[in-house]
């Protein structure tokens, strides 16, 4: 589904990703973890085509297609989705509105008929219903006035509406309670299917644990040190990223 | 490298196409004798003549204001021809009549006028330089006792009305351009809404500059008496030349007790050349209304995307006890776009109340000025103003500016005054494009968002109108 292969990405002139490598098969949830500034949202950014980033060697092949030669809105039509770490208010604009127009967007690209309002109500109302939320969200303006938490929910929102073939969440955990943490990771797990991947961005193990990765990524100083299963996880969780920052130096 | 948000900003001028029709122009320039030659053009009676005159006289004495926040040249006032008018050999008496080519053009524009496309529920009246081609639904208007004419046909047949309140809200000593249409207006529209009617249908006015080195000078009078109702829109465009052109209209309303005044104009004239600035109307307007009557209300609600220079302030005149006044604006400059807008209230009578709602977009180069004024004369007890004036950027190259004059004489009076600058950053355009919208589509959306208080002021057909023209006058700029 996606393979990044010798990823240099740089922002400003200075280069932060020294060469990533990465492959996820369909159906897999993998977590990437890693250290204040090691990277890992430059990874989610540039594999959503965030303007400000540049890549300056390497690729990303996703779904057999060549990923970095598309514009952002072209990824996210054939099915490529970032929560991001900081949302985007946007006043005046209800929550309906957006999710309708990108839904739209994205099956009038892939040539399938436009929702109208009535249809896309109920679209989002399964969608709510699936996820265990009520419709508050939808008539306010996108985002605006949102607590963190709310947020963060309105992403998975998006996704779950969105229905991509690759999710990628960008530190969706962080700044959320413990309970706030367990919603987003069980709506998260209600759209787990056997073509659909996730990519978790996380600073925490606490998140893993209710989302059950497939693989668990550290990435150091740009570069993916280590893979392992959970348990690399746990061991993090419990030992701090300075033990491997150690074991790295040691080569 | 262009960013998606610069790529996006600037499409082409739409309506800047001319129409090839022979027209019968006044000699060039401005004295006694081209003035008394509109007149007579009009069949005017010798009362208005004299009153053109007196403003003409009042006019040589006054200075060009030099005070709004907008740049141009000098204008030379000899060099305009204040009279147009495509070649018409008889009085019209029904559409069938009009020139076809005519007809085309507002077609073309999407003003239909022939009976069967016509819009439903909008009577409209188009003007053509200096003439009014054509008036819709003039019969069934009447029916309900409303008078809704080209002014100068109103000039003829309701001769009293028109002398009645014409320059009783915006006098011909009012300001410098205000005294220059009082000289040489040449049409406009007349509306009469008499007592407890309510008018069946939208009202509607556009106003299309075609000839070459002309100015457009209309004069609008909207009175509805007690207890009346009436819903207007005016819309505007021009051909692309690579001159300045002068547009300098007055519009004046009165609303007596209870009666109730929407007027909407959406905005269109040829902002000049994207690339070099050349050219582009200078759009040089007084708008005001007069809240005469106990109750009454006066809204103005405008979508100001084109014109090179716009300069105008629609305001209220709050006479009445419990009159109320609201001004609701977007105004777009682009490119080299300037504008010096806002309002002015005048409370006067006890409980008046007055909202402002202004949204400027700068893009561009584009430099887009508010500048209000809220008075609360002494007698006006328990006034109150709400204010809001939000700015958005778009780009590093534009600017906005925010001149609020308050000036408040009765202690009783509440003013609220809220502001606010953002900015259309690329992160809101990314993250659209991240749910798969297009960067423009994106910053479409961002700034209809952003109007949105505004646009729900207009009738819907129109709301729409004033969204994709805010998309069209958007595209490209950004930078």
């Amino acid at each position: 589904m996606l393979k990044i292969t010798n990823l240099h990405a740089s922002v400003g002139g200075t280069e932060i990703l020294h060469g990533v490598d990465l492959a996820v098969d369909a159906g897999q949830v993998h977590a990437i973890m890693g250290p204040n500034g090691s990277g890992k949202s430059t990874l989610a950014q540039v594999m959503a085509g965030h303007p400000a980033y540049e890549v300056t060697q390497g690729s990303i092949e996703f779904q057999g297609e060549d990923l970095l030669a598309l514009e952002p809105q072209e990824r996210a039509q054939k099915g490529l989705f970032m929560a991001f770490q900081y949302p985007v208010e946007i006043r005046g604009i209800t929550n309906a509105y957006f999710l309708r127009s990108a839904v739209n967007a994205i099956r009038k690209a892939r040539g399938e008929e436009e929702y109208d309002t009535i249809d896309f109500l109920d679209v989002l109302d399964e969608k709510l219903e699936a996820i265990g939320w009520d419709d508050s969200f939808l008539n306010r303006a996108v985002n605006e006035g949102f607590s963190g938490g709310e947020k963060k929910r309105n992403e998975i929102l998006q996704m779950a509406v969105l229905e991509p073939t690759l999710a990628v969440l960008d530190e969706t955990d962080s700044g959320l309670d413990i309970d706030a943490v367990r919603v987003v990771a069980e709506a998260v797990n209600k759209f787990r299917s056997p073509d659909r991947s996730t990519i978790v961005v996380t600073h925490y193990q606490r998140i893993l644990n209710y989302l059950e990765p497939d693989v668990v990524h550290v990435l150091h100083e740009g570069r993916i040190v280590r893979s392992g299963d959970k348990a690399l996880a746990v061991e993090l969780e419990e030992k701090g990223y300075d033990w491997l920052r150690a074991e790295v130096a040691a080569g | 490298m262009t960013t998606p948000i610069e790529q996006q900003v600037n499409k082409a001028y739409q309506y800047g196409w001319e129409t090839d029709i022979e027209s019968d122009k006044a000699p060039v320039g401005l004295n006694e004798d081209i003035i008394r030659l509109i007149s007579d053009k009009k069949s005017e009676p010798e009362w208005l003549l004299e009153w053109r005159l007196k403003a003409y006289r009042h006019w040589l004495t006054l200075e060009e204001p030099d005070w709004p926040n907008v740049k141009y040249g000098p204008i030379d006032y000899q060099a305009i021809h204040y009279y147009a008018a495509p070649k018409q050999q008889k009085r019209l008496d029904s559409l069938d009549d009009v020139d076809p080519k005519l007809l085309e053009t507002f077609d073309k524009l999407g003003i239909p006028l022939s009976e069967q496309k016509r819009l439903t529920g909008v009577a409209v009246d188009a003007v053509f330089d200096s003439v009014s081609v054509a008036t819709t639904f003039k019969a069934t208007l009447k029916k309900a006792g409303v008078i809704f004419l080209p002014f100068s046909e109103a000039v003829q047949e309701y001769p009293d009305l028109v002398r009645q309140y014409l320059g009783t809200v915006v006098p011909h000593t009012d300001n410098y351009f205000a005294a220059l249409n009082s000289a040489v207006f040449t049409d406009g529209s007349f509306v009469f809404i008499p007592k407890g009617v309510r008018c069946p249908m939208e009202l509607s006015t556009y106003f299309r500059i075609n000839a070459a080195s002309t100015g457009q000078f209309e004069r609008t009078l909207i009175v509805a008496e007690d207890g009346a109702y009436v819903s207007y829109l005016e819309g505007c465009s021009a051909p692309m030349r690579d001159e300045n052109q002068l547009h300098a209209a007055v519009v004046e309303l009165v609303a007596l007790d209870d009666a109730q005044i929407k007027y909407a104009t959406v905005q269109n004239w040829y902002p000049g050349d994207p690339e070099t600035g050349v050219g582009g109307i200078y759009n040089f307007v007084t708008k005001r209304g007069a809240c005469r009557g106990r109750n009454s209300k006066i809204s103005w609600t405008q979508v100001e995307t084109g014109s090179a220079i716009t300069w105008k302030y629609p305001g209220c005149i709050l006479q009445g006890d419990n009159s109320i006044g609201e001004f609701y604006s977007v105004a777009l400059t682009n490119n080299f776009q300037q504008a010096d807008t806002g309002t002015k209230m005048i409370h006067i009578g006890k409980n008046t109340r007055s909202t402002i709602v202004s949204k400027g977009i700068s893009a561009g180069k584009g430099q887009n000025t508010y500048r209000g004024l809220v008075k609360i004369m002494k007698g006006a007890e328990n006034a109150r103003n709400y204010s809001q004036c939000d700015s958005m950027l778009i780009g590093d190259q534009c600017g906005a500016h925010t001149f609020p004059y308050i000036d408040v004489r009765n202690s009783s009076a509440v003013m609220e005054h809220e502001a606010s600058t953002s900015k259309v950053g690329e992160d809101q355009i990314f993250y659209c494009q991240q749910r798969g919208l297009s960067a423009e589509d994106a910053v479409s959306m961002v700034v209809n968002g952003f109007c949105k208080q505004v646009f729900k002021e207009l009738p819907m057909e129109f709301a729409v109108e004033a969204q994709n023209l805010l998309a069209i006058n958007l595209e490209g700029s950004v930078g």
